[in-house]
């Protein structure tokens, strides 16, 4: 990251700080986020929680009470971390950015899972299987986690395949396959939701009982690609 | 020997300090609505300010206690009664075994704590022993506590020099709670990044006018009745949020998140609720009027400064209490 990459730092309230690199939805943006939050993770400054990355953005959590303590009860802890995180900021981040991981998730594109594929098609004027072509026709950037656990803002899709959210949520299950203007989804829970559900997979994308409880992370890619409903049935009795 | 649960409450679960460091996974920290007492009420049995307590809303589960327990009750009052008798909150309370706990009638408050020194053996998930109930973990099988439910508890103490058969001793102490629902009549706010975003007549009422808490008022968010005008209709992609946040939607209502909110969103932040006021606002239920005042970053930190302070001051005290009360009664056995 040059010494020169812009953004802007500001709260969260009185116990969190967040530096924006741009309030966009953007490959080299979400890199710099990334990297970001590699570095805080290997480097965590003493009295801070913990960091959480998000599309254009990376958050820390701080122990106020704590920090206070440390760096001396008159200083404040918002100017304290405003300096600390000018400070990293300076620094060359781009060695924090990962190996480049391509996670490939199967789907099941058939009726019973998609829900609104015939919608979409007639919304889009295109067939069943164009959409389902045009899906698994490239990878997706998982830019970042978020709204329930495990689950991963991908983009982006095609155009001729991006369609608003609902108006209404709906319940929908776990493992369902949406699109949400030009991101897409996975569900890791059942749950109520308002995106367009165009598949299923039957991998497990949060598992309580894993120590890594969530099969992707943000900066991974993801290609999907489609299996039949028998594909789909031996998969889960197999993982059961 | 354990905790019975005679009848299930509208929603009771196990919660502690929350489970941090998950959230760029998407899991969020939970965690006690009203950590104050949360905390309060485990010094005030002894024990780590991290210990799980069982969190009440009303109507509350009722309680059998199947051995000699020392617990304490605060937050919210509902009118809690051991075998029938009132017992006060805030104070160190010891019962024999097969004690009924009950909690009568609503008199203030939203969430009540009951804290217990003999510890709940319950399921940690990663670091916390909070109820995550969209991930099923932690707590009691990560869900509300319900009919039948049995917790055992980790230790065993013995009371009964202390206690004729059947009795409940109250300990004569009782924890100075200044962080109380009732201690300030404005939750202090700093402004947020988007708190510009308000048109200035916005602004105004935000901080005078006082706003209702809506019937959709939970642990994960409380949505305010009025609304308020943003100048444009600005984007903003999702980023991290807080306890504490005010959200400001498209219809311009407003939603403050609480302990189980999301990880992340993507509505204006108008404001952020100071850390020190949270317990307070964790305490308001619906119906219940809310004013603002304008703070800033360093009258925050301040704020929730004191109530730490407080709070060690607190747990001094009950340490003393506690070691003076069993070396004195060791001495009459």
């Amino acid at each position: 990251m040059q010494a020169t990459a812009s953004y802007k730092i500001f709260f969260i309230g009185d116990s969190a700080a967040t530096i924006d690199f741009g309030n966009i939805i953007n490959e080299e943006i979400n890199k710099k986020a990334i990297s970001l939050f590699n570095y805080l993770s290997q480097h965590p400054l003493e009295g801070t929680i913990e960091a959480i990355p998000a599309y254009s953005s990376v958050t820390i959590y701080m122990n106020v009470p704590l920090l206070r303590k440390k760096i001396s009860p008159e200083k404040k802890v918002y100017e304290w971390i405003t300096k600390e995180l000018h400070k990293i900021m300076l620094q060359d981040l781009e060695d924090t950015q990962p190996e480049k991981n391509v996670v490939r998730i199967p789907v099941c594109y058939e009726d019973q899972f998609a829900t609104d594929i015939h919608w979409l098609a007639e919304q889009k004027n295109i067939s069943h299987q164009d959409i389902i072509r045009i899906h698994t026709s490239r990878q997706y950037r998982v830019y970042m986690l978020g709204f329930l656990p495990g689950f991963a803002y991908m983009a982006e899709v095609d155009d001729q395949v991006a369609v608003p959210r609902k108006a209404q949520p709906q319940w929908i299950l776990a493992g369902s396959v949406g699109i949400a203007g030009k991101q897409t989804g996975i569900y890791p829970l059942n749950s109520p939701g308002g995106w367009q559900i165009i598949g299923r997979t039957p991998l497990k994308m949060f598992d309580k009982d894993e120590t890594e409880p969530c099969l992707l992370k943000a900066g991974e890619y993801v290609q999907f690609y489609p299996i039949t409903k028998d594909e789909f049935e031996d998969h889960q009795s197999r993982s059961i | 020997m354990s905790l019975k649960i005679i009848k299930a409450g509208v929603f009771d679960t196990i919660q502690d300090l929350g489970r941090y460091g998950l959230q760029y996974l998407g899991i969020n920290p939970g965690g006690a609505m009203d950590r104050f007492a949360a905390q309060a009420v485990n010094m005030l049995v002894g024990n780590n300010t991290a210990e799980p307590v069982i969190e009440l809303h009303f109507p509350s589960s009722i309680f059998l206690f199947e051995q000699e327990v020392m617990i304490a009750i605060g937050g919210a009052d509902f009118s809690p009664t051991i075998n029938g008798e009132e017992i006060p909150l805030w104070r160190p309370i010891i019962t024999s075994k097969n004690s009924l706990l009950q909690f009568q009638k609503w008199k203030q408050g939203a969430r009540c704590y009951l804290a217990i020194k003999e510890k709940l053996d319950v399921d940690k998930w990663f670091n916390s022993y909070s109820t995550n109930v969209k991930a099923a973990a932690g707590g009691l099988n990560g869900r509300a506590l319900a009919r039948a439910d049995v917790i055992s508890f980790k230790e065993k103490h013995t009371y009964t020099a202390l206690l004729n058969n059947g009795d409940t001793l109250i300990l004569p102490w009782k924890a100075d709670i200044l962080w109380s629902e009732t201690a300030v009549d404005r939750i202090a706010v700093i402004a947020g990044n988007e708190w510009d975003w308000l048109m200035e007549e916005s602004k105004s009422r935000f901080l005078t006018a006082s706003f209702t808490v809506d019937s959709l008022a939970d642990r994960m968010g409380y949505r305010l009745q009025g609304r308020l005008r943003a100048k444009g209709n600005g984007e903003l992609v999702s980023s991290a949020v807080s306890f504490g946040t005010i959200q400001l939607l498209p219809n311009g209502e407003m939603i403050i998140l609480m302990a189980d909110h999301q990880t992340t969103g993507g509505y204006p932040r108008i404001a952020h609720v100071a850390s020190a006021h949270l317990p307070m606002l964790a305490q308001k239920q619906p119906g219940d009027k809310i004013y603002f005042r304008l703070t800033d970053q360093q009258n925050a930190e301040n704020l929730l400064l004191l109530q730490q302070q407080h709070l060690l001051q607190l747990q001094n005290a009950c340490t003393f209490k506690l070691e003076e009360f069993f070396h004195t009664a060791h001495a009459y056995n």
